[in-house]
């Protein structure tokens, strides 16, 4: 099985570009990440690629072969969608493609255009990710699904709503210094608590905004990369990916998320690595109170503890583990399908030590990218490593 | 938007409820589920009965919706909550209470329409 090295990433900037279709939106994040490797687009020999409701938001469906074409790209092309985890596992398949010997070289992106939706309509896009007969008829957005979450997370471990606004004053706060950030401006406790409420407990600073945006990111075998002479210090060695029911209604628990929990397990397996061998995490915080479920899906905290961990600081610059340094949906931003090829971005620069926020980390050497799909009906992992011998 | 259809099972439950006889899918192993189904999500067993949906379940968590998809533009703000009927959980509109409800609150179901299409919506009201 092939060693999977990270050679090139991509990004545009998250937030709100106006009239720009998706297919140039991805075209500037392929390109970049393939100048990036030092790759041009004939090494490429698949598109793996990520978006969630392209038929909705531009009226294009079948975008796989239109966005290998905007890159320059003559190769198999496959759209993956899973929701808000659509990116995640168009990496896990891009993974395994170059792991199972089947590629040597693969472009993996994702892109999402919403802002020309307004908020009306990127809200009733979005809540296509819910069950339609049994949620969506019955009136629930996605906002309303993570507040069902956070109400029951709340009652069932005695805390306090407000709390959840320490986790958006960090990440708000984290995405300062990143240039790619939708918001780029710090907020405070107070500022998040006394915001308008968009579905009780949560209010507007416990939601990620709505986003435009594209991503990619260029995966190699390791002997590919030593034949090329790439720069590509950092791996991907685990990969994993749960399943939940659809339909919060139909889950046991609304404040677990054990798909996440089996993609970890999985993920973690694979790479042999402990949750306490981790040295940062890019986590799927579509709402503050997913960040908290994250983190102990991933075993960072115990069940119940994840809140009160963050609070206390656990997840900041100068905690014990840091989680989303690079401001995370929250204030990063979410163009949905490219999430969780974002997240493998910025991960690969904290790793390599070039990220905006590297200076929060002394030498890290694992990270994990968590990337959620709809109230975490899909879920995957993905352990990153930065591993600079070349065993080919 | 999903479109105007009917969806066999699940519009059937609804005519049930209307008419005061809804029901839910059990399989041998006594786990419930909702229509439309050919297998129970929990063991796989393919023989699924019809039995009566108890007449009163409990709140498991509600929230207040400020901000609405278009189909429920008129409604908000609105209580959506997740009701606990015991072999099955049903998600809907609360209705008939000025307060969002907290957990182990009492309610019956019905279905009746949204203020801002006049569909067919799963509401709860207290009993």
């Amino acid at each position: 099985m092939a060693n999977v090295r990270i050679a090139g990433t991509g990004m545009t900037a998250f937030g709100e570009h106006a009239g720009r279709t998706g297919r140039d939106l991805f075209a500037e994040a392929g390109i970049d990440a393939l100048e990036d490797a030092q790759l041009d687009p004939d090494d490429i020999e698949e598109l793996y690629y990520g978006n969630f409701m392209g038929e909705l938001a531009e009226h294009q469906g079948h975008q796989a072969p239109l966005f290998a074409e905007a890159v320059g790209i003559d190769a198999p092309a496959t759209r993956f969608e899973a929701a808000c985890a659509s990116g995640g596992t168009a990496v896990r398949a891009a993974v395994q493609a170059v792991r199972n010997g089947e590629a040597d070289a693969v472009l993996v992106g994702g892109t999402e255009r919403m802002t020309d939706m307004g908020t009306a309509g990127a809200t009733d896009g979005l809540s296509i990710a819910a069950d339609d007969l049994y949620e969506i008829k019955a009136g629930m957005t996605f906002p309303g699904a993570y507040a069902l979450m956070a109400s029951a997370y709340l009652d069932a471990y005695d805390a306090d709503a407000d709390d959840l606004a320490h986790i958006a004053v960090k990440n708000h706060d984290n995405a300062v210094v990143n240039e790619k950030a939708h918001f780029q401006s710090a907020i405070t406790v107070e500022d998040a608590v006394e915001a308008p409420r968009v579905a009780s407990p949560l209010g507007l600073y416990d939601a990620c905004p709505i986003s435009d945006g594209a991503a990619a990111v260029v995966l190699t075998s390791e002997s590919f990369a030593a034949d090329h002479d790439l720069d590509a210090p950092v791996s991907v060695t685990g990969t994993g990916q749960g399943t939940d029911n659809l339909a919060l209604q139909d889950r046991e628990s609304l404040y677990r998320t054990p798909a996440a929990e089996t993609a970890a397990e999985t993920a973690y397996a694979e790479a042999d690595i402990t949750a306490a061998d981790v040295d940062c995490a890019e986590v799927h915080d579509c709402f503050t109170i997913a960040e908290v479920l994250a983190t102990e899906s991933l075993g960072f905290f115990e069940p119940g503890e994840g809140l009160a961990a963050a609070k206390a600081g656990e997840t900041t610059r100068d905690g014990s583990i840091p989680v989303n340094l690079s401001g995370g949906l929250k204030a990063k931003g979410h163009p949905v399908g490219a999430t969780g090829v974002a997240q493998i971005a910025e991960l690969t620069k904290l790793l390599s030590g070039t990220h905006a926020r590297s200076d929060a980390l002394d030498d890290p050497s694992v990270g994990i990218a968590h990337n959620a799909g709809g109230t975490v009906a899909t879920a995957t992992v993905h352990v990153l490593e930065r591993t600079t011998e070349v065993d080919a | 938007m999903s479109p105007e259809m009917r969806h066999n099972g699940y519009d059937n439950l609804l005519d049930a409820i209307e008419d005061g006889e809804g029901y839910y899918l059990a399989c041998p192993e006594g786990h419930g589920s909702l229509p439309p189904r050919r297998v129970c999500p929990e063991c796989g067993s393919r023989d699924l009965t019809d039995e009566p949906l108890p007449d009163a379940g409990e709140v498991v968590a509600a929230t207040t919706v400020s901000v609405p998809g278009p189909k429920f533009a008129d409604d908000a703000p609105y209580v959506t909550a997740i009701v606990d009927f015991g072999p099955v959980r049903l998600t809907g509109v609360v209705r008939g209470t000025d307060e969002e409800p907290g957990p182990g609150f009492v309610v019956g179901v019905d279905v009746e329409e949204t203020t801002t299409e006049g569909e067919r919506v799963v509401t709860f009201r207290p009993r």
